[in-house]
C-alpha cells in the first residue's frame, strides 16, 4: 500500500511539474521525465538518456561473416527439426525457396513429394544417387563429340551431356557468373536446378569451395532485411527493417563497421535527405545531360574583375583573385562581401517572371538554366568535398611537423580530423539537398528547406575556410574550429530532421512523379 | 589462332548444307568465328518485303562466336536500321535466349530463328529501344506504319 501511495504522489507532483514546464518552457518530451532531476539542465539530462535517435535515422544492425553463418545455421536447424529432414537437405530446400521459411513449411506440409522433387531431393534421387556413365551411340549436343568412351552425365530431366562439357558449364556459372543456388540444367529450356550432390560429383574441389561460399552469400541476397555492405572487399552485411515500399517516406542510411555510410534501400553512398527514387531520377538526368553540364564543373574560372584565370584549390567558395585581390563567390561569381554573413542568392534559384516563360524557347532555356543552377551546386559540393580532403591531408602533415617542434600531443590535433570528417559529411548532405530542391515544388515548406540549406552551407563554408589558414595559426584557432565543427553538425541534423519528418508525413510536394 | 572446335565446324557445315529458309549465315574466310547474316522479315509482319520493287525485307546482321562459345551465347547485332521495340539504335537485340536463357545446347540456327520470330512478334513490354516501345504502346498502327516505312527504306536486298 505504501509503495502505491508513494507512486501516486510522485506521479501527481510529476504531472504538476510537467504542466509548469509545458507552459513555461514548452517541454514536449514527458515520457523521459524523472523526479530526481528537478534542477538538472537539459544537456546532462540528454546525456543520461544516451544518444537519442534522430528523425532521419533508422535502426540497423551490422553482422560479420561468422554471425551470418550462425544465423543461417540456426534457421536450418530450426526448420530441420520442424520438417524432420537432415540439415543438409533442409539447407537445399531453404535455398530453393529463397529462405522463405513459412512458404517452405506450407508447401512441405501441402505436398512433401513435390517440393522434394523440385529441389532435386526426391525419393528417386535418394534411391538413385547421381552417377557418371558411358552411353552407346551418344553424341554430346554441346561439343558434338561421339566417342563411345565418353563419360556422360544427366540429371533426372534426362538432358545428357559429356562430363567435360558439364564441368565447363558449371565452371562458367560458378566462376564467371557467380551463380550457385539456382544453376539450371544446361539443356535448352530446362528449369531443373543442379543440386549440390550432382555438383559435388562433377566439379573439382577448388570450385566446390567457391560454390559453397556463394551458397552462403545467397542467404543475404535472398533476405529482404539483409544487405551486403557495398564497400569494396567489405565482408559485413547490414540488417534493417525498412521495406521497399517505405522508400518514399524514409531514407534508410546505415553505417557499416568498415565506416562506410550507405543507403539500405539502394546501396548507393549516403544520399540524405533525398529519397532513393529521386536519387535515381537525378543521376539518370545528370548522365543524360552530362555533355551540357560538363563545362560548368570545370575547375577554372575567370576573375569577374580582371579576367585572370583562377584555379580553385581549396573547398571554400570564398575566392580571392591573386592578381587584383578581388573577393568573389565561386558559385555565383558575385561579390563576396554581399555574401559574407548572409549567404544569399546562392542556394536559391530565383524563378523568372511569367512574361519570359511565355516564349517557348525561353522556357526551354529556362529549364536548362534551372537544371544547371542546381547541378552546378550539386557538382560543386562533390568537388569541394574532394578538395577539402586534400587540403586536410596536407594540413595534417604540416601539423605533424608542428607537433614535433611545439610538443603538442596527438590527441590535441584530433580536432582537425573531426572537423574534416564533419565537413565531408555535411558536403555530402549539401550535395543531395540540391538534387532534392531541384524536384521540389515552390511553397512555404520549400522556403524553410532552402533556409536550412543556406544555414548549413554557410556553416560549411566557414569551417572549410579555416583549413586555408596558415598552419602556424591553426593552433590558436582550435576552439574556434571546434565551435564551427559542432555548429556544422548541428545545422546538418536540423536540416535532416526537418526533411525526414516531412517525408514521413508525405508533406513534400514534388514537381515530378517518382515511379 | 586456336583450332576451331568441332562444334563450330559441325554447325557451320550444317548451316550451308541444310540452310534455314529465309536465313543465311556465312563465315568470313579469314575469321571463321565471324558470320555475315541475313534474315528475311517474316510474312505478315511490318518487316516483310514487297512483291514488287522496292522489294526490301532483307535484314543484315553480324554474328560473332566468342572464345568460350557455346558456354556463353554468340554476339549478334543488326547492321540494317530497323524500327522495333526490342532492337536499339545500335542494332543490339533484347532477347532472353541471348542472355539469361542461353543454353549451351542452343545453336546459331536456333538463335537466328528466335530473332526472326522476334520480328514477327515485337514485345513492347520488355523494351530495349524505349522510345520505340512507347510509340508501340501509345499508337500501334502508327508504329507499324513507321516500321514498314523503315523496312522499305533501309532493308533492301
Ligand atoms: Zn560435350
Ligand atoms: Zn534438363
Ligand atoms: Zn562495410
Ligand atoms: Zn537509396
Ligand atoms: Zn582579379
Ligand atoms: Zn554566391
Amino acid at each position: 500500500m505504501d509503495s502505491d501511495d508513494d507512486f501516486n504522489s510522485s506521479q501527481a507532483s510529476g504531472d504538476d511539474f510537467l504542466d509548469d514546464q509545458d507552459s513555461d518552457l514548452g517541454l514536449e518530451d514527458d515520457s523521459d521525465f524523472d523526479m530526481d532531476q528537478d534542477d538538472v539542465g537539459f544537456e546532462s539530462q540528454d546525456k543520461d538518456m544516451g544518444p537519442r535517435k534522430q528523425a532521419y535515422e533508422v535502426d540497423f544492425k551490422v553482422f560479420d561473416p561468422q554471425q551470418i553463418q550462425g544465423s543461417q545455421d540456426r534457421q536450418i536447424d530450426e526448420v530441420s527439426s520442424i520438417l524432420g529432414q537432415p540439415p543438409e537437405a533442409t539447407a537445399i530446400l531453404l535455398r530453393h525457396l529463397r529462405w522463405n521459411k513459412e512458404r517452405l513449411i506450407d508447401r512441405y506440409m501441402d505436398n512433401q513429394e513435390e517440393i522434394l522433387e523440385s529441389a532435386g531431393l526426391g525419393e528417386t534421387a535418394a534411391n538413385n544417387p547421381p552417377k557418371i556413365s558411358k552411353v552407346a551411340g551418344f553424341v554430346c549436343d554441346i561439343c558434338c563429340e561421339d566417342d563411345p568412351s565418353l563419360d556422360t552425365f544427366a540429371m533426372k530431366c534426362g538432358h545428357r551431356f559429356c562430363v567435360e562439357c558439364y564441368r565447363q558449364y558449371l565452371y562458367t556459372k560458378i566462376k564467371e557468373e557467380g551463380e550457385a543456388a539456382r544453376i539450371r540444367c544446361p539443356g535448352d529450356g530446362c528449369n531443373r536446378i543442379v543440386d549440390s550432390k550432382s555438383l559435388d560429383l562433377l566439379v573439382a574441389e577448388e570450385l566446390r569451395d567457391r560454390y559453397h561460399e556463394l551458397l552462403t552469400r545467397t542467404y543475404v541476397d535472398d533476405k529482404d532485411n539483409l544487405r551486403w555492405c557495398p564497400a569494396p572487399n567489405c565482408v559485413y552485411a547490414v540488417e534493417c527493417g525498412v521495406k521497399n515500399k517505405d522508400l518514399m517516406q524514409i531514407v534508410p542510411t546505415v553505417h557499416c563497421e568498415c565506416s562506410h555510410d550507405f543507403c539500405f534501400g539502394c546501396s548507393l553512398n549516403d544520399h540524405q535527405p533525398a529519397p532513393c527514387a529521386l536519387v535515381k531520377m537525378w543521376l539518370k538526368k545528370c548522365e543524360d545531360d552530362s555533355e551540357t553540364a560538363n563545362w560548368i564543373s570545370a575547375n577554372t574560372k575567370e576573375c569577374p574583375k580582371c579576367n585572370s584565370t583562377i584555379e580553385k584549390n581549396g573547398g571554400c567558395n570564398h575566392m580571392t583573385c591573386r592578381k587584383c585581390r578581388h573577393e568573389f563567390c565561386w558559385m555565383c561569381m558575385g561579390v563576396w562581401s554581399e555574401h559574407g554573413t548572409s549567404w544569399y542568392n546562392c542556394n536559391r534559384f530565383e524563378e523568372k517572371s511569367g512574361s519570359e516563360a511565355r516564349d517557348a524557347q525561353a522556357k526551354s532555356r529556362m529549364s536548362l538554366e534551372r537544371y544547371l543552377h542546381y547541378y552546378n551546386r550539386y557538382a560543386n559540393h562533390e568537388q569541394s568535398a574532394k578538395l577539402d580532403k586534400d587540403i586536410y591531408l596536407k594540413t595534417e602533415k604540416k601539423m605533424q611537423q608542428l607537433q614535433n617542434t611545439t610538443g603538442m600531443s596527438w590527441i590535441e590535433v584530433q580536432y582537425l580530423d573531426t572537423a574534416s570528417q564533419a565537413l565531408q559529411q555535411c558536403r555530402q548532405t549539401l550535395k543531395w539537398t540540391y538534387a532534392f530542391a531541384y524536384y521540389l515544388a515552390r511553397n512555404n515548406l520549400t522556403e524553410i528547406f532552402e533556409d536550412n540549406q543556406k544555414d548549413l552551407e554557410m556553416a560549411v563554408e566557414n569551417l572549410s575556410e579555416m583549413f586555408e589558414k596558415p598552419v602556424d595559426q591553426l593552433q590558436g584557432l582550435k576552439v574556434d574550429m571546434m565551435d564551427k565543427t559542432s555548429y556544422c553538425t548541428k545545422r546538418r541534423v536540423i536540416l535532416l530532421n526537418d526533411t525526414a519528418e516531412n517525408l514521413k508525413l508525405g508533406n513534400w510536394e514534388f514537381n515530378v512523379k517518382f515511379s | 589462332m586456336a583450332a576451331l572446335p568441332k562444334r563450330i565446324i559441325k554447325e557451320t557445315e550444317r548451316l550451308s548444307k541444310e540452310p534455314v529458309p529465309g536465313i543465311s549465315a556465312v563465315p568470313h574466310d579469314d575469321n571463321l568465328r565471324y558470320f555475315d547474316v541475313t534474315i528475311d522479315g517474316p510474312a505478315q509482319s511490318p518487316y516483310e518485303g514487297t512483291l514488287l520493287p522496292p522489294f526490301g525485307g532483307v535484314f543484315k546482321l553480324e554474328l560473332f562466336l566468342p572464345d568460350d562459345y557455346p558456354m556463353t551465347p554468340p554476339k549478334v547485332r543488326f547492321l540494317t536500321k530497323i524500327y522495333h521495340p526490342n532492337i536499339d539504335r545500335l542494332g543490339r537485340i533484347c532477347l532472353d535466349v541471348l542472355k539469361s536463357n542461353w543454353s549451351p545446347a542452343l545453336q546459331i540456327r536456333t538463335i537466328l530463328l528466335s530473332i526472326q520470330a522476334l520480328l514477327g512478334a515485337p514485345n513492347p513490354d520488355d523494351p530495349l529501344a524505349n522510345d520505340v516501345a512507347q510509340q508501340w504502346k501509345e499508337d500501334q498502327n502508327q508504329a507499324i506504319a513507321t516500321a514498314k516505312e523503315w523496312t522499305e527504306k533501309f532493308a533492301k536486298a
